[in-house]
């Protein structure tokens, strides 16, 4: 009985949050006030959030490609199985889940910690209670910018994460003599055509995934309440999130749109 | 002038305010005073509106902003200036962004003019030649300073100052007191300044608003509450023998 109770409660705080987080999402549509602070921001954002992010997204990107063709290379003992499939395995891989579903949850702890430390911060040092005084919208001024900047710009660095990591499966097989360059690009052409829509699938999820990731954090930030303390725990609550909602979301959406 | 009538507010069971009913006029330095945990930082952001009270009025020379739309208390909030305990000036930005933001938000002013500007108010409140410094570079006192000036921007009817001498020496205590007084008379302005510091009682106490268990308890002048009989008021003016001592000088004079 005691376990139910808890589980009600919990369950509660959760409904809490949910219904907290589209409430929010109301004033994070409204007009901004000013189009041209807003435009000024969104490019900072754009900068700050995904720009900023590119190099480690690209480190990233060349392991994983490599890995995942050495791995699939490991893997294919069977003589029935043509060379080029370790490319067409690799691009699918990485186009399918790798760099969309993996990269989203890696920045989802780099950037949504970073943006709900942020908030919090601004929160717990009355700065958001200061521009609320102002008759500053604060949700429409702090997180507008920060979601919409990441929405539209995180599917570039998806792109050039999806290249990248070709470009590392390419280079770990080809270093290591287990095919060459024209089989590689051989796979990475096989069956284009019909798997064309899995780039437009991929790159619909990054957005999603993008806004998730801002938004959580975001959330988390801006009803931090107390101090120093807090802000952490927030930190940790929105990266938590976010990757359980990247998770739920993923799976949603490759029942809804792959089968 | 900000009227507060019959203003009531709880979180969850617990009541905080009771039935609170003030008036604070133009051109005066009121003040807000009681112990700690009494109530009266939640009067005054039920006052701002950042929160809602339960039953009660806030009135803006006559604008009643408790019933106001979203939209119309945006206005008002555009006439208020805010001094926070902790300054809150925006750590992004540096000192000359901070006094420059609510001109970029809300007017039509080419940068030079509100560059122009935000210099004019730094220069009222004593920063000279800091503009490109970052809040945390700043010094406490400095601080306060620039969120006076950033406060004081858009040439706010209304002023509000949480504790605006904590944290600080004796000294810049009252160099604050003193702006925060003759910007309110300068500017003739409403201003509302909460506070424990009996110097700042003294000093620039027009109008005295004594806050006990959610009640105003008391109200009068900074003379009045010298000679004030009122139990309450006295154990909270007179809390140390240094000032017991001062009263009964007074009382027998």
């Amino acid at each position: 009985m005691k376990k139910i109770i808890i589980n009600l409660a919990s369950n509660m705080n959760l409904f809490e949050h949910i219904g907290k987080y589209f409430l929010m999402l109301r004033f994070v549509f409204s007009k901004p006030e000013k189009g041209s602070v807003f435009w000024e921001k969104f490019f900072i954002e754009a900068q700050n959030i995904v720009i900023n992010s590119i190099p480690l997204i690209g480190f990233l990107s060349i392991f994983m490609g490599g890995v995942i063709s050495l791995q699939t290379a490991s893997n294919m003992s069977s003589p029935l199985l043509p060379e080029y499939t370790i490319g067409y395995i690799t691009r699918q891989s990485t186009i399918l889940e790798f760099s969309p579903t993996i990269i989203s949850l890696i920045i989802a702890g780099k950037v949504g910690s970073n943006i709900a430390s942020e908030i919090g911060t601004m929160r717990v040092t009355e700065q958001i209670d200061a521009l609320e005084i102002m008759g500053v919208n604060s949700i429409g001024y702090l997180m507008t910018p920060k979601i919409l900047a990441t929405t539209i710009f995180f599917p570039f660095a998806i792109i050039i994460s999806m290249l990248l990591s070709l470009v590392g499966g390419w280079m770990a097989g080809v270093q290591s003599n287990l095919y060459s360059t024209e089989t590689y690009v051989l796979g990475l052409r096989a069956f284009w055509e019909t798997d064309q829509h899995h780039l437009f699938y991929a790159l619909g999820k990054t957005m999603v995934f993008a806004f998730l990731i801002t938004s959580i954090a975001c959330y988390y930030g801006y009803y931090t309440k107390g101090g120093a303390l807090e802000v952490g725990k927030s930190s940790t609550n929105a990266v938590v999130a976010a990757s359980v909602a990247i998770l739920l979301a993923n799976y949603i959406l490759t029942q809804l749109i792959l089968i | 002038m900000i009227e507060v009538n019959n203003i009531s507010k709880s979180f969850g069971d617990t009541q905080i305010l009771f039935d609170i009913s003030a008036k604070f006029d133009t051109g005066q330095v009121n003040l807000i005073i009681g112990a700690s945990g009494q109530g009266k930082s939640v009067l005054t952001k039920c006052i701002v509106g950042l929160h809602e009270v339960d039953e009660g009025q806030v009135n803006y020379d006559n604008r009643i902003f408790t019933e106001m739309s979203v939209k119309e208390r945006k206005t008002v909030r555009q006439e208020i200036g805010m001094l926070f305990q902790g300054s809150a000036l925006f750590d992004s930005l540096t000192v000359i962004e901070n006094v420059m933001f609510p001109l970029k938000m809300f007017t039509n002013m080419s940068k030079e003019e509100r560059m122009e500007r935000a210099n004019f108010c730094l220069e009222r409140v004593g920063i000279i030649n800091k503009n490109e410094l970052l809040p945390a570079e700043a010094s406490g006192g400095m601080q306060k300073r620039i969120a006076i000036a950033r406060a004081i921007a858009m040439n706010p009817k209304y002023l509000f100052c949480d504790e605006p001498n904590s944290g600080l020496d004796p000294k810049t205590s009252i160099l604050i007191d003193n702006l925060i007084k003759e910007i309110t008379y300068e500017y003739n302005m409403t201003t509302i300044v909460i506070t424990h510091d009996m110097n700042s009682v003294i000093e620039i106490g027009d109008h005295i608003v004594f806050i006990n268990q959610g009640r105003n308890w008391w109200q009068g002048n900074n003379q009045e509450i010298l000679r004030t009989d009122n139990k309450e008021v006295v154990d909270f003016v007179y809390a140390s023998n240094f000032m017991k001592n001062l009263r009964e000088k007074i009382v027998n004079n």
